[in-house]
């Protein structure tokens, strides 16, 4: 049975639960959503598709009641409405199921869903009540939720599934997931998909974000392209393909930049990671890690999230101490020194987490030096040289092509492409030995995330050992040389360009023997 | 997130221009003038005529050479306490201990007094501040070493120790730092070379006023003019990057602890050898908890800690002039130093209570 074959029909005239037409969200002279319009039926699963960047989550904001559009109108059940808060929204009958849920982990199901109802009871919830009801709802739609359980026990699934079960208990006729599947496992998201078919049977319109055309081709009926924040096209699924809706997102003029995959002559080894162990407060999250990474050579980490790609990372560039195990770069034992000796010894790091541990809340000058404060010509005698960190951020700017007003800008006041470009020109810019990037394309857009490509290619180019440890398979795909897949704090595979396939990558990934 | 229209697009151009300048300076203004504008609603509460009331207290403050004299003096301690209380803060932490820094420090001074009474002034004086700068700093390097080896929050750990030094300072001072008459919990006079001379003859103002300027001047150049500095603000924004970009986040953690403590030490040598020539159980009104106040006023920014230091001087000075002159009590000048603190942390809710009216 094809995925998207509604069970219920609705009738072409009654107007569409909701429509959004012409709706445009500045932020200064950023267009984030320009005059974009779409609307989704009853009983109907909706894709709103596109890069990051692409003006999606502006849009959900839009429609959650989080942001109000310079123009464009907003209607429910054909009648226009002004949404002024979320309150509004849910009203409305408008639920969303946010990236970052919205629950408190030490109640239980049923205590998070009474939160801010009236109708539970305002001081003292009716949760027996409540209980019971959910329960049903549970049932109904096979969530497969224990009213009593708490939060912070459920795993990650079931926290999404109580978020929906919220939204369909405060009355969503609309339910807006905002890329649902990002952290779920494979075989969870089919869960997911089977929750949100019996829904759409009942009637329940869904609007389902996502930058991932797979998924999207499995779950929705129909399609709606966002590009640069403009409605590209909104198709039936059945009229299009995966190729056309990729080309329609990306957009023809810009096409990423893949690694030449010629084989290269066997080069020196830079980095040599031997035996690495860690166990962080809960378990062990590194497990014997042993691996090269040769000049000139970029080696992919590709894994489900969570299976030790971050602590591989921390454990490289020093944020933590592993118990076990030695890094070598360029001969040089480096497994107890400091993020500071590393970086001496020609690492670079492009981190995960910008704002946790790239960037501080200064000036771009004041961030580009981070790494060299103490170098000449940065400093002398432990005085700071402006002058010097000014024309550094002016040849940073320059060679990265970063858009700013100059280096006094706070970098916070850039686009997340913009303040990327800083920290891998700060990093680049030093001819490193080894970098280290980490999902270095999240959050941008294709054009920023093409540039960030380049530049790790040119790394690769000059000589240095680069590790690209990505979530997105594409990424990891269209740029190592070899690829290691990472389970449970293990590599359980180690795959030159020539053997990938998305198959046997894939199942290594969910811990599969080959 | 504020969305700016493009008729408006001229002035936020403008307003962006001296926005680091305003971002520093408005919003202490406007709390300090929304303090004064609630102390003057709780004047007419009490009877009183905020009109007279405030003129009263201005002219107590600044009305003439030796009230000006008297609020001067009174900045001295409280601009340090509110250095220290600064600095901390820039090196992500935040020291609220800074009243037994104080004691600790004034306590250090006066026992290198009495010990090396002989020493003339150019050697003692230099070598009382060091001892009490020394001191302060140890106090809180203390609490510093909890945090750093144990994850002790300073929070706690400089209060309670500060409730250790004063006590500690109350056993010294009626045992073996007693005076030898005997009677006061208090230390004998010092020797003549531990004293500052006058700044303006016939006033108390002595010459640690200038020692205080050139310590805001010295701060400010440290934190905006050397690695350290950059290194030290870079860690209190974000220590994780800081960590990342491989500084050497525990020894700055804790250089701002020993800092912070040296100058709140150096509020303690301040009050000994300018205003009590002895070492005394009350030497401190609160000056180090009001220094949090004043660091936060001051914006955590040396030259504004000095004029916050200026203006709470005032309030403190003229209160008891007001209370002469007008009938108002002086503890309402207590009320407004506490407002505020209401009225610069309430920040957020005075923007939020500005957008519900206007959408209404």
């Amino acid at each position: 049975m094809p995925a998207s074959s509604p069970m219920y029909l609705p009738t072409d005239q009654s107007p569409a639960p909701l429509e959004l037409s012409g709706i445009t969200v500045r932020f200064g002279s950023m267009v984030a959503n320009d005059d974009i319009s779409f609307s989704v039926r009853d009983g109907e699963v909706h894709a709103l598709l596109g890069e990051n960047g692409a003006g999606k989550s502006t849009l959900m904001r839009v429609v959650a009641g989080l942001l109000r559009p310079q123009s464009g109108e907003i209607r429910v059940d054909g009648k226009a409405v002004h949404l002024q808060s979320p309150l509004d929204a849910t009203a409305l009958g408008i639920g969303m199921v946010h990236q970052h849920f919205m629950l408190i982990p030490t109640l239980t199901v049923a205590q998070n869903v009474c939160l801010g109802l009236a109708r539970a009871g305002r001081i003292f919830p009716n949760l027996r009540k409540v209980a019971t009801e959910l329960a049903e709802l549970s049932r109904l739609y096979r969530l497969d939720i224990d009213p009593f359980a708490r939060v912070g026990d459920l795993s990650v699934a079931g926290r999404q599934r109580v978020e929906i079960v919220k939204a369909l208990y405060r009355g969503a006729r609309i339910l807006v997931l905002d890329e649902p599947t990002a952290v779920l496992a494979p075989q969870e998201v089919e869960g997911l998909f089977d929750v949100l078919r019996k829904l759409s049977a009942a009637g329940t319109a869904i609007v389902f974000i996502s930058h991932k055309l797979q998924e999207v081709m499995a779950i929705a009926d129909r399609v709606t392209v966002l590009r640069q924040g403009r409605s590209i096209a909104s198709i039936d699924k059945r009229d299009t393909s995966v190729v056309e809706l990729s080309r329609l997102m990306i957009g023809a003029d810009i096409r990423l930049p893949t690694v030449d995959g010629k084989a290269r002559p066997a080069s020196a080894e830079r980095l040599q990671v031997t035996g690495l162990s860690y166990r962080d407060d809960h378990s062990l999250r590194l497990d014997d890690i042993s691996f090269t990474v040769h000049a000139g050579e970029i080696v992919g980490i590709a894994g489900v999230d969570g299976n030790g790609q971050h602590e591989l990372a921390e454990a490289i560039v020093g944020l933590v101490q592993p118990q076990g195990g030695q890094i070598m770069l360029d001969g040089v034992d480096l497994s107890h020194a400091s993020p500071g000796t590393r970086i001496e010894n020609g690492l670079a790091h492009i981190p995960e987490d910008r704002h946790r541990t790239a960037l501080v809340d200064l000036a771009i000058r004041d961030n580009a030096i981070l790494e060299v404060s103490g170098h000449h010509p940065f400093s002398r005698y432990g005085l700071m040289r402006p002058a010097a960190a000014d024309s550094f951020t002016r040849q940073l700017i320059d060679h990265y092509d970063v858009r700013c007003t100059g280096p006094a800008q706070k970098i916070l006041t850039l686009s997340g492409g913009n303040q990327q470009k800083v920290v891998l020109g700060r990093a680049l810019m030093r001819d490193p030995n080894l970098v280290v990037a980490v999902q270095p394309s999240r959050g941008l857009d294709i054009g920023a995330t093409a540039f960030v490509h380049r530049q790790l290619l040119a790394q690769r180019e000059r000589g240095a050992a680069v590790m690209l440890i990505s979530a997105e398979l594409d990424e990891v795909l269209a740029l190592s040389d070899r690829i290691l897949v990472l389970f449970k704090g293990r590599i359980v595979g180690d795959l030159s360009r020539a053997e990938v396939t998305v198959e046997r990558l894939g199942r290594l990934m969910l811990g599969g023997d080959e | 997130m504020t969305v700016l229209d493009t008729t408006t697009k001229n002035t936020a151009a403008a307003y962006s221009a001296f926005r680091p300048l305003l971002q520093g300076i408005l919003p202490s203004t406007a709390a300090f003038l929304l303090a004064l504008a609630a102390g003057a609603i709780l004047i007419v509460f009490w009877g009183g005529n905020p009109v007279t009331a405030y003129a009263a207290l201005a002219d107590g403050a600044f009305g003439s050479w030796n009230s000006i004299a008297e609020t001067l003096l009174r900045s001295i301690p409280l601009t340090f306490t509110g250095l220290a209380v600064a600095i901390a803060f820039r090196g992500g932490a935040f020291n609220v201990g800074a009243e037994g820094q104080l004691y600790i420090g004034g306590t250090a001074a006066a026992v290198v007094a009495l010990w090396l009474p002989a020493l003339p002034s150019y050697l003692l004086l230099p070598l009382m501040i060091a001892a009490a700068m020394g001191a302060g700093a140890l106090w809180a390097g203390l609490a510093g070493m909890l945090k750093l080896r144990f994850g002790a929050s300073e929070l706690i750990t400089t209060i309670m120790l500060t409730y250790v030094a004063i006590y500690l300072v109350s056993y010294l001072l009626r045992g073996p730092l007693q005076e030898a008459a005997g009677y006061l919990p208090q230390t004998d006079r010092l020797p003549s070379g531990a004293r500052f001379a006058s700044l303006i003859t016939s006033t108390r103002l002595h010459m640690g006023f200038l020692v205080t300027l050139a310590t805001v001047a010295l701060t400010q150049f440290l934190l905006w003019r050397t690695v350290w500095g950059y290194r030290l603000r870079v860690t209190g924004i974000n220590a994780r990057a800081a960590m990342a970009a491989g500084m050497a986040v525990g020894g700055l953690s804790m250089s701002a602890f020993l800092t912070s403590g040296a100058l709140a030490g150096l509020a303690g040598v301040m009050e000994v050898v300018g205003v009590q020539h002895r070492m005394i159980e009350n030497l401190s009104p609160g000056f180090g908890y009001t220094g949090i106040i004043v660091a936060l006023l001051g914006q955590t920014s040396p030259f504004g800690v000095l004029i916050a230091a200026l203006l709470f001087a005032g309030l403190q000075v003229g209160a008891t002039t007001m209370e002469a002159a007008a009938g108002v009590p002086a503890t309402l000048t207590v009320i407004i130093q506490a407002l505020v603190v209401l009225f610069l942390i309430g920040r957020p809710a005075i923007g939020q209570i500005a957008r519900a009216l206007r959408r209404s």
